[in-house]
């Protein structure tokens, strides 16, 4: 009866008590939402455009801010380096598409996704022979990037928004804008939305896959490098960020693989649910559930919605 | 000339539904098998037998159960890990509670606890397919470790939160722990792990192992031949999980002694996962092959720079093999996607018709 009370009742008698906290919990969730819709970007990016289900972007992400801070390291100015940072992103893009998919065109899915998983292999230990393996800081105040906090007054009660979140919330924003006028407005843009309709098609209209892999797999990297930033700015960079990889991929199945607006409500979702349940459901099993909470969120919404939310219905065919 | 299928007749139904039809091949294992019997365990130093023989031979046990799971049935899973776990922790609790139990039978029936957690997990199969169930299929390896580090009761609220194996008996000898000798370890593993991939090997070419490669191939079409997808998916899901789960407790009691939840996370999945795409996907022998590959590649690599002398430190070999390993695991998708096992099917094509080139 205890439990029942602690699981139906006690944790909405806990958010109508306190709202101002409930609304706190909600923006902090929201605030990790938007990294997690912004990885789930990246993945989205290059699956509609290429089929390939890329394992390496969490290792992308570590791995641009990891050149940002080395290159900063060793003496480049902040832009300088986020400037070369691009550079190398749009290197690895042209390489991996040289080097790895177009050999591979043409293979069944799970051999480009082991592929990818090759690549991540290939980044952590090439990331970590350069730059080492130690945790370094995030270079937020070179970057111009805010620190601090805004306090405002609720009924009464502190509200605290950290400027970073803010930042990169309005970041996020502008990200997402100018990439949804890059797919629906530039020539670029369209002949990407064919190819991730169809493959064969888009090639007899004489667009170039090579090429559009290559601009989709930079346009991940710059997703990647920004997604980088914000993160690390929170913690520091080494490469157990990558674990944030596996945290955007409930994202994915919720929002569905096709779908930018998926990506980022389903990010969104998972943001706001996890921090929720963590505080006011986690204590009931012990604490720490938020390693597995999120995929069980994102199973709850496929069992109605087995292509996500936003995905595009499947239709089979015998 | 000496690989000839011609001239071989069969003249009974028995003779026709061997798993090995030709002398050769027959032969052939024979060889494979005395030598893994008699000569390795004869000839081989400890060291080979412990860091290379025995893993290999267990995670070729779990690469046969991902294999029936994504090579047979076509649902692809990233759980490996955490269904080994299960199998493992199983075992633990199994000879605590039975601590007289033959040691040997009760790691074979930890199999059982994981193919249950199997069946649960791949509830979501019935519902959803390829990617979006390989990462509905990581909710499992997520909970499952969550579930090693904070219920208590599975490692005996021992304070390191290990489980550290105890030294257990069977049929005589000691078989666990730190008392066993490599050699007895390594047949009571090689023994279980033939026994089951040939049990494999017969259930694949049966009725159930036919459904599976049905449903992987096309499940619709599966579906309306009159095949029960419910029924047939969860037993695949119970299969591989059995499997995995006997390889888990293998793994921990008769070659690492002491685990703690981190020896069953999401890299071992994806560890199995190479073997089984490098090996082969759908083909028993690819996964042997996959195991010993992907698990003799960094031994190799290691040994590599030590040997001819170059002064690079530890960590700068750690990190330039997992480079390497990453390359070549692209390399190798991109030669043979077929993986090792097609390999062997080429050589046995040429040999039918050696010495003539056609």
């Amino acid at each position: 009866m205890d439990l029942l009370y602690d699981i139906f009742v006690n944790p909405f008698v806990m958010m109508a008590d306190r709202p101002v906290f409930l609304l706190k919990v909600i923006w902090e969730g929201l605030a990790a939402g938007v990294l997690y819709a912004l990885i789930a970007l990246g993945f989205v990016l290059i699956f509609k455009a290429s089929g390939v289900f890329n394992f390496a972007q969490g290792i992308m992400v570590v791995f641009a801010a990891l050149t940002l801070v080395g290159m900063y390291a060793l003496g480049m100015p902040a832009y300088v380096a986020l400037l070369f940072t691009i550079g190398v992103m749009y290197l690895l893009a042209v390489s991996v598409e040289r080097l790895v998919l177009r050999p591979l065109v043409n293979q069944p899915d799970i051999i480009l996704f082991m592929a990818t998983i090759g690549l991540t292999y290939f980044l952590i230990g090439f990331g970590e022979f350069v730059f080492g393996g130690e945790p370094k800081v995030m270079i937020t105040e070179e970057l111009g990037l805010p620190r601090g906090i805004y306090r405002f007054e609720i009924a009464g009660q502190p509200l605290i928004l950290q400027k970073l979140d803010v930042a990169a919330t309005i970041i996020a924003v502008i990200m997402v804008a100018a990439l949804a006028v890059f797919f629906n407005k530039t020539r670029i843009g369209r002949a990407l939305r064919a190819v991730a309709d169809d493959h064969q098609a888009a090639l007899s209209v004489g667009i170039s896959l090579n090429q559009i892999w290559v601009i989709v797999w930079f346009a991940a990297g710059i997703v990647a490098l920004v997604t980088g930033i914000m993160w690390s700015a929170k913690s520091d960079v080494s490469f157990a960020l990558e674990i944030i990889a596996l945290r955007a991929l409930p994202v994915l199945i919720l929002g569905g693989f096709t779908s930018i607006p998926g990506a980022i409500i389903g990010g969104l979702i998972i943001g706001v649910g996890e921090k929720i349940g963590e505080l006011y459901w986690g204590h009931l099993l012990g604490g720490g559930i938020d390693s597995w909470l999120a995929y069980f969120i994102a199973l709850a919404f496929l069992l109605f919605r087995p292509q996500g939310l936003f995905g595009e219905k499947i239709i089979e065919r015998v | 000339m000496f690989y000839r299928e011609t001239g071989q007749f069969k003249t009974s139904y028995a003779a026709d539904q061997a798993i090995f039809p030709i002398l050769q091949d027959r032969a052939g294992i024979a060889v494979i098998l005395v030598a893994a019997f008699v000569l390795i365990p004869w000839l081989g130093s400890d060291f080979f037998l412990t860091s290379i023989m025995i893993p290999v031979i267990i995670f070729a046990l779990a690469a046969v159960g991902l294999n029936i799971l994504t090579g047979y049935a076509g649902q692809l899973s990233l759980g490996t890990g955490a269904f080994m776990g299960v199998g493992a922790y199983a075992c633990y609790k199994l000879t605590t509670i039975f601590p007289e139990a033959n040691i040997i039978l009760l790691m074979v029936l930890s199999g059982f606890f994981s193919a249950g957690i199997g069946v649960i997990f791949g509830l979501p199969s019935l519902r959803i397919k390829g990617f979006y169930l390989a990462i509905a299929t990581l909710a499992a390896q997520f909970f499952l470790e969550w579930c090693f580090i904070r219920i208590g009761w599975l490692y005996n609220y021992n304070p390191s939160g290990a489980i550290e194996v105890p030294q257990r008996e069977a049929f005589g000898m000691i078989v666990t722990g730190p008392a066993a000798t490599p050699e007895v370890r390594y047949l009571v593993a090689l023994t279980i792990v033939v026994t089951m991939t040939w049990l494999a090997s017969n259930l694949i070419r049966g009725r159930i192992g036919r459904q599976w490669m049905m449903v992987r191939d096309m499940d619709i079409a599966a579906e309306l031949m009159g095949i029960r997808m419910l029924r047939t998916k969860l037993l695949a899901f119970a299969v591989s999980s059995f499997y995995c789960g006997v390889a888990g407790a293998l793994l921990v009691f008769l070659w690492y002694g002491a685990a703690e939840p981190s020896a069953f996370a999401i890299r071992v999945s994806f560890l199995v996962l190479f073997m089984i795409i490098i090996g082969g996907l759908g083909s028993l022998m690819g996964c042997f092959l996959g195991a010993a590959f992907i698990w003799g590649l960094p031994v190799v690599l290691r040994y590599i720079p030590e040997a001819m002398g170059l002064g690079l430190s530890a960590t700068a070999v750690e990190h330039i093999a997992q480079m390497i390993i990453g390359a070549l695991i692209i390399f190798f998708l991109i030669v043979e996607p077929h993986g090792l096992a097609r390999l062997w099917r080429i050589a046995k094509q040429k040999l039918l018709v050696w010495p003539f080139p056609y």
